[in-house]
């Protein structure tokens, strides 16, 4: 279960961002982008994210995933399209193999809300 | 009266990893030398593979290798013996190879040569197709294999992996015979996710198609400007009729 150790990346980079502060924020919310191609399970990682946090200085803090779907743009058609797995990922006007991918691989700590 | 305050980050989730992984690249170039991330499910052949690799590239590249596995150092014990040095990376529970268990392998390597004398640095991941893909440990190439019994549609149902990888070596071709996979399929799979990606069929235990991928490597090292201790001769069991995707 890899979310495991993507719950420990997060925790280092939240560290990292609390040990910028005075005086140690209370984190209310982390907010996060999950491109829907990659290999994380947004369930997972709140699951992992729950067990890590609990007695510690984020045991406060929840975690807001937003997803974001897998968009490609084809360069034979210049159309932006959604690429199907049952249609092996191909633009659906003309059947080009999946190249430019415009989202959807996102990883990122995008806010945090804390007081 | 409560007011939260929000911080916009934009950063990476896996930024730790990342800055790890860069600090292991800068090390890699530092060195001179070219790592290659080897990654595939288990029972794909990485080892056979880089068995007949070093074999090779034997007396014309100074390499060496770090070894991952989940338990055993039963991989690594294989490759001591082929003249190079091998580090097992016992991960326990982890299911990948993080750039920090890398940078861990590094400093057990330097304990056994100077990295600065290799040319090649070959990392043989955990066998699995979902983790590996997503944490970088600072490679210059990812090297993704998958065997004829995995079946066709692996490409498509582990798409980051194989969008991933620089090059896909489509492993035990010598089983083609007995087992009712289209090679043809198979590669055009994986060039529906990763269209630009090299794409060979190889046997390690025949050796065919490997000249294909040996050739291919090279092509990678000479765009890299990398330079090896002797010119390239490939030893000639090496060369064998390719076999083609189509």
């Amino acid at each position: 279960m890899h979310e495991v150790d993507m719950t420990r990346c997060l925790l280092q980079a939240l560290e990292d961002w609390r040990d910028q502060h005075p005086v140690q924020p209370c984190v209310e919310q982390v907010h996060l982008l999950v491109g829907e191609f990659t290999c994380v399970e947004p369930s997972q990682l709140r699951l992992s994210f729950a067990a890590a946090v609990k007695d510690t200085w984020l045991a406060a803090a929840q975690l807001s995933i937003t997803s974001v779907p897998l968009v490609g743009k084809c360069l034979v058609c210049g159309n932006s399209y959604r690429p199907d797995p049952a249609c092996g990922y191909a633009s659906p006007c003309c059947g080009h193999p999946m190249e430019t991918i415009l989202s959807g691989r996102e990883l990122k700590i995008q806010r945090i809300d804390y007081s | 009266m409560h007011m939260s305050i929000s911080d916009t980050m934009n950063i990476s989730l896996l930024a730790a990893n990342d800055q790890q992984a860069q600090h292991n690249r800068q090390q890699f170039d530092a060195w001179g030398l070219f790592c290659i991330n080897v990654m595939s499910s288990p029972g794909a052949g990485k080892t056979i593979l880089l068995e007949q690799t070093l074999r090779a590239l034997h007396g014309t590249h100074a390499m060496a290798v770090l070894e991952g596995d989940m338990t055993t150092q039963l991989d690594a014990q294989r490759l001591t013996g082929l003249g190079v040095p091998v580090v097992p990376i016992t991960t326990g529970r982890a299911c990948h190879l993080d750039a920090a268990m890398v940078s861990t392998g590094l400093s057990l390597l330097r304990q056994q040569c100077d990295p600065a004398s290799l040319d090649l640095l070959w990392v043989e991941n955990v066998g699995n197709l979902v983790c590996p893909a997503e944490f970088a440990v600072g490679e210059h190439c990812k090297l993704a294999l998958l065997s004829v019994t995995e079946g066709e549609d692996k490409p498509l149902k582990y798409p980051v992996m194989f969008r991933e990888a620089d090059c896909v070596l489509i492993t035990k071709v010598d089983l083609l015979p007995h087992v009712p996979a289209d090679l043809g399929r198979m590669g055009r799979h994986v060039r529906q996710i990763n269209p630009h990606c090299g794409v060979f069929p190889v046997s390690a235990l025949t050796g065919a198609g490997l000249g294909d991928w040996l050739a291919w490597l090279g092509q990678q090292l000479l765009a890299q400007g990398r330079h090896h201790r002797n010119p390239p001769q490939h030893p000639g069991g090496l060369q064998r009729p390719s076999v083609t995707v189509t």
